[in-house]
C-alpha cells in the first residue's frame, strides 16, 4: 500500500519536467520552427524523392 | 466502453485530419493549428492533417541541430519533447489506446475475418526502443552528410503511416512527383504492406513491435496521472485478461506494462471480480469501475451460456 502511495504523486515529476522543457521550447521559439517544417512536404520524409 | 472509445478514436483521427480542403488545392494544410502536436502517430505531410508529428518533428529538429545552433538558435527538439512529455505524464501509453488514428486503421484491419494469431515472440516487443534511441535521435542526429545534414530517418526507411497518409495521397494529388519515386519509396511500401497485412491476423503489430511513439508513452505507465490498477486480493488469476487484451499481455502479471495502451479490454470485458480499476492520481474512478465490472460480469456469463450450448 505504501509503495501504491509513494507511485500516485510520481507522475508530478515528469510532468514537471516535461512542463519545463515546453517553456524552454516556446522561450527559444521552437514552435515558430515546428510549424515552418509541417507546413513543408518533406518529400524524403514520405519516401519520395 | 469499447464503442465509446471507438468513436473518441474516430473523433480524434477527424480531428488531426480535418483539413478536407485538399482535394481542391492539392495541397497540405498549411494553418496555425500545425503547432499543436498530434497526440498519436500522424503524418504532418498528410494533406489532411491539422497537427504536427512529434517523431517527425524531433527528427527534422536533430537532423538540421549544427545549423540551427551555428545560427544561435537553440531549437534542440525541447518543445517536441516536452509536448509529448505531458501527454505521457498525464496518460501513458493510454493516448495510444484512445487517440492514435494508426492504432485505429489497425484495429480496424484487425476485424477483418480470418485466422488469427494473437501472439508475437516475446523479443519482437523489443525494437520500438531501438527505433526511439536510433532511427529517431541517435542516427538523424549523428549520421550526416558531406552537408553536415542528417536524415529522418524512422519517416524515411519505415514509417507505414507516413507511407500510408502522406506518401500514396501526395502522389495521387502530385502526379509530377510520380517521376522522382525510387527504392526508398518500394521499401516504404514494403513496410507498408507488412504492418497493413500483419495487422489482419495478429492485433496492432506495428504498436507492439516498432513504433517509436509507443516505446516513448510506455516509459511513463508505471507513473502516469491515470493507470490500470490490480487488486491482488480480489485477482483469481484466472488469465481471462490475457485473452481479451489487444497487446497480448497479461494484466494480473505485468501491471503497469509499458506494452498496456489502457484500451480498457480487460476492465469492462474480462474481470469479474473487481480486481482491476482505473485510478487517476491515486483516486478510484468509481462509477466507469462499477460499469466496467457490470459489462465484464454480463460478456462473460452470456460466454459461459454459449460454451454450455455449444456442449
Amino acid at each position: 500500500m505504501n509503495k501504491n502511495k509513494k507511485y500516485q504523486r510520481l507522475w508530478l515529476l515528469p510532468l514537471i519536467v516535461s512542463l519545463v522543457l515546453f517553456l524552454i521550447g516556446i522561450n527559444v521559439n521552437e514552435p515558430q520552427r515546428v510549424l515552418e517544417q509541417s507546413w513543408n512536404i518533406c518529400l524524403s520524409c514520405i519516401g519520395i524523392g | 466502453m469499447e464503442t465509446i472509445r471507438k468513436l473518441i478514436q474516430t473523433l480524434a483521427a477527424l480531428l488531426t485530419n480535418g483539413y478536407w480542403l485538399f482535394p481542391a488545392t492539392r495541397n497540405i494544410y498549411q494553418g496555425p493549428m500545425k503547432i499543436i502536436c498530434s497526440p498519436g502517430l500522424n503524418c504532418y505531410s498528410c494533406p489532411a492533417s491539422t497537427t504536427y508529428c512529434p517523431i517527425g518533428a524531433i527528427q527534422q529538429l536533430l537532423l538540421g541541430v549544427r545549423f540551427t545552433l551555428e545560427s544561435g538558435a537553440f531549437y534542440v527538439g525541447s518543445y517536441v519533447f516536452g509536448s509529448i512529455g505531458l501527454i505521457g505524464a498525464l496518460t501513458g501509453r493510454l493516448t495510444c489506446g484512445w487517440l492514435c488514428p494508426f492504432g485505429l486503421i489497425q484495429e480496424l484491419l484487425h476485424k477483418i475475418p480470418s485466422v488469427k494469431f494473437p501472439t508475437i515472440p516475446g523479443w519482437l516487443r523489443y525494437p520500438k526502443y531501438g527505433m526511439l534511441l536510433f532511427f529517431v535521435i541517435l542516427f538523424p542526429l549523428f549520421l550526416t552528410n558531406e552537408w553536415d545534414m542528417g536524415d529522418p530517418w524512422f519517416c524515411k526507411y519505415v514509417c507505414p503511416a507516413g507511407t500510408l497518409e502522406a506518401g500514396i495521397p501526395m502522389l495521387l494529388l502530385q502526379p509530377d512527383l510520380r517521376a522522382t519515386l525510387g527504392l526508398i519509396f518500394y521499401n516504404k511500401l514494403f513496410w507498408m504492406f507488412v504492418f497493413l497485412g500483419w495487422s489482419v491476423t495478429t492485433s496492432r503489430p506495428f504498436c507492439r513491435t516498432t513504433c517509436p511513439l509507443g516505446a516513448f508513452y510506455g516509459l511513463f505507465n508505471r507513473i502516469s496521472l491515470i493507470q490500470l490498477r490490480l487488486d491482488e486480493e480480489k485477482c483469481t488469476d484466472c488469465g481471462i485478461c490475457a485473452q481479451v487484451c489487444p497487446m497480448g499481455i497479461q494484466f494480473n502479471k505485468s501491471v503497469g506494462s509499458p506494452e498496456c495502451i489502457g484500451c480498457l479490454r480487460c476492465l469492462n470485458e474480462a474481470c469479474t471480480f473487481g480486481a482491476i480499476s482505473v485510478k487517476c492520481g491515486g483516486l478510484d474512478l468509481q462509477a466507469l469501475n462499477r460499469a466496467g465490472l457490470r459489462k465484464a460480469q454480463q460478456i462473460q456469463a452470456a460466454s459461459q451460456i454459449d460454451q454450455q450450448g455449444g456442449n
